[in-house]
C-alpha cells in the first residue's frame, strides 16, 4: 500500500517507475544545473537592492509560484521552504518517504531503491550519485539542521535575496 | 570466575556511577568502552504487556554477559511497551539499558521532554535512529512524524547536554548526561557513503554506533577501511551488530522483509546444507563474532537474537567475546537486598 509522505502535495502519488521522470534526469546532469543555478544565483545577488525595495513580502506570493513550478518540474521539489539540493546532488530530500536531510536511512534495498516505496529509486542513493558529479558535491557532508515547518511553501530564492540585501535596521 | 571492574559497581544498583573525568555519562557501557575493552551489547524484545516482570525476566537472562541492554523503540513499526519506560525498569534493578529513540513517532518537543525524562530516570545511553517506516508495521494508517532526522537528533541531544539549552535556545538547569550513540548499516546502499554518513553522525554527537545485522564481513572490512582512514573509529566506538538465524526459512524471510537486512547466498546455502539449522545459525553467529572481534577498529558486538534471546550468553560465551571479562551481575552489587524489596514494592 502506498502511504504518502508528509510533504507529498495532495493527490500527488509517488512515483510508480522512477526512471522515467525528470527529476532523475537533473540528477544525471548535476554538473551543468550547478553551473546553471549558479549563474542563476549571482543574478538573484544582483536583483536583491530592487526585491528589497520593491517589498519581499510582495514578491513573495509570484515568486515562490514560479520557483514551485521551475523545481517541482526539474526536482519534484516538495517547496520545503529551505532549498538543501546543493547539499544533496541535486536530489530533492522531501521526496524521501522519511524527510530525511542528512543521509539515507538503514533500510534502502539492495537494488538501491527505497525502503517504504519498492519502485522508487532511494532519495540519497541518488542524492550520492549526483554529488559524485557536482564541483560542490563536498556539501554532502555538511550536517544539515532540522527543518523549519514553519518556511513550508515559502521561496528558498526569496531567503537568498534577502541574505544578499539585508533590512534595514528597525527603526526602534 | 573472574569479577566486574571494580568501577562498574556503584554503591547502590539504582543510581548512577560516580562521575568519571572525561566521561559524559554515568553508565557502565561507556566505562567499558572506554577502558579499551570488547564491549558486548544485546537487544531486549519489549513485552506487548504492562507487566514490570515481563521486562526483568527477559533483561535476567542477559545478566552477566553484557555491558547493556538495547530496549528497542517500537521496531520494525511494530507497538510494544516504550524504550523510556523498559529503561527506567532496567535501572532500577541495576541493568544498563540503551534507550532508542526513533524519529518516526515523536516531534521534537516529545523527543527533548522524553530525554529529559529518562535522564531523570538514571538513564545513561540513547541510541538514535530514523526508525523503520509505518508502512511494515501493524498501524500502516499511523501518521509518519520523522520531525528529526537521526543526526539532527543526536545533534539535539549533545546541544542539551553540553550546552544546557533546548533547540529553542531556552536553558535546562540540569543536563541529561548520556552516552549518544546512532546506527549504520554498512551493508546497505550508498556503500561508499556510509562512511561519510557516519561521519556525519560523529560530527553531529555520537560517540558509539550500533551497525545493523553483520552476515558480510568483507563488506563490513570495506566499511571499516574507510572509518579508520577518516580516523572516525577513534572518536566513536564502534560496535557491530550480529545474530543468530533460527533457520535457512527464517533467512530467506528476513532478507525479503526486514528492511535493510542482508544476508549473502553462502550463508542461506550453509544453513540449508545443515543437520540442525539453529545449531548452525549459532555455530555461524560465533564465526562471525570472532572475525569481526579481529578486525581493526571494531569496539564490540551488539547480539540481536530476536525470539532467541535464550542463546546470547552461549553465544557470547562460546564466541570468547567477552576474553574471561565478566560484566556487572547482581551477585556482585553490594546493596543487593535493597533492589528486591525495591522491584517488589
Amino acid at each position: 500500500m502506498l502511504t504518502p509522505a508528509a510533504f507529498e502535495p495532495r493527490g500527488k502519488l509517488p512515483p510508480r517507475d522512477g526512471s522515467s521522470r525528470l527529476r532523475f534526469w537533473s540528477v544525471r546532469h548535476a554538473r551543468g544545473l550547478e553551473r546553471l543555478y549558479a549563474a542563476f544565483e549571482r543574478v538573484l545577488r544582483a536583483v536583491a537592492p530592487l526585491a528589497r525595495k520593491i517589498g519581499l513580502e510582495r514578491l513573495e506570493r509570484p515568486v515562490a509560484a514560479v520557483e514551485a513550478t521551475v523545481k517541482g518540474a526539474l526536482f519534484d521539489c516538495r517547496m520545503c521552504g529551505q532549498c538543501a539540493l546543493s547539499s544533496t546532488g541535486l536530489s530533492c530530500p522531501m521526496n524521501c518517504p522519511k524527510n530525511l536531510r542528512n543521509g539515507p536511512c538503514g533500510g534502502v534495498r539492495q537494488d538501491g531503491h527505497c525502503e517504504v516505496y519498492p519502485q522508487m529509486p532511494c532519495v540519497w542513493v541518488q542524492a550520492w550519485e549526483g554529488s559524485q558529479r557536482m564541483k560542490g558535491g563536498e556539501a554532502i557532508r555538511t550536517v544539515q539542521p532540522p527543518i523549519d515547518h514553519r518556511l513550508k511553501g515559502r521561496s528558498s530564492w526569496l531567503s537568498v535575496v534577502a541574505q544578499a540585501a539585508p533590512a534595514p535596521e528597525a527603526k526602534p | 570466575m573472574s569479577r566486574p571492574h571494580p568501577d562498574d559497581i556503584g554503591a547502590e544498583p539504582h543510581a548512577p556511577l560516580p562521575p568519571l573525568p572525561g566521561h559524559s555519562s554515568r553508565g557502565r557501557l561507556e566505562r567499558v568502552l572506554r577502558r579499551g575493552e570488547f564491549a558486548v551489547t544485546a537487544e531486549l524484545n519489549p513485552p506487548d504487556s504492562a507487566d514490570p516482570e515481563d521486562v526483568y525476566k527477559r533483561a535476567s537472562i542477559f545478566e552477566g554477559w553484557v555491558d547493556g541492554i538495547n530496549a528497542t523503540d517500537g521496531s520494525g513499526a511494530h507497538c510494544h511497551m516504550s524504550s523510556v519506560a523498559i529503561c527506567a525498569l532496567l535501572t532500577r534493578v541495576g541493568h544498563s539499558p540503551v534507550m532508542q529513540i526513533s524519529c518516526r513517532d515523536y516531534n521534537r518537543i516529545a523527543i527533548q521532554g522524553n530525554v529529559l525524562g529518562a535522564a531523570a530516570l538514571g538513564v545513561c545511553n540513547v541510541l538514535c535512529l530514523t526508525g523503520d517506516g509505518v508502512q511494515c508495521g501493524d498501524h500502516p494508517e499511523a501518521k509518519p512524524v520523522f520531525d528529526l532526522d537521526s543526526t539532527s537528533l543526536l545533534q539535539t541531544i549533545r546541544t542539551m547536554r553540553d550546552e544546557r539549552r533546548f533547540l529553542s535556545g531556552r536553558k535546562i538547569t540540569t543536563s541529561p548526561d548520556v552516552f549518544l550513540g546512532a546506527a549504520e548499516n554498512p551493508f546497505a546502499p550508498p556503500y561508499d557513503f556510509r562512511p561519510l554518513r557516519l561521519a556525519k553522525k560523529v560530527e553531529a554527537g555520537a560517540q558509539f554506533c550500533q551497525t545493523q545485522y553483520c552476515f558480510d564481513v568483507p563488506l563490513l572490512e570495506r566499511f571499516m577501511g574507510a572509518v579508520r582512514d577518516m580516523g572516525l573509529d577513534k572518536r566513536c566506538f564502534i560496535m557491530v551488530g550480529v545474530g543468530p538465524l533460527a533457520s535457512a526459512r527464517t533467512a530467506k524471510w528476513m532478507r525479503a522483509n526486514v528492511a535493510g537486512v542482508h544476508i549473502p547466498d553462502a550463508i542461506i546455502s550453509r544453513l540449508e546444507g545443515a543437520k540442525d539449522q539453529k545449531a548452525e545459525g549459532k555455530r555461524i553467529c560465533i564465526e562471525l563474532i570472532q572475525q569481526i572481534r579481529e578486525i581493526r577498529g571494531v569496539a564490540g558486538v551488539h547480539v540481536m537474537a530476536y525470539r532467541q534471546e535464550e542463546y546470547v550468553s552461549e553465544i557470547v560465551h562460546e564466541s570468547g567475546a567477552l576474553a574471561g571479562r565478566t560484566p556487572w551481575r547482581r551477585e556482585f552489587q553490594p546493596s543487593f537486598e535493597s533492589v528486591e524489596t525495591l522491584s517488589a514494592g
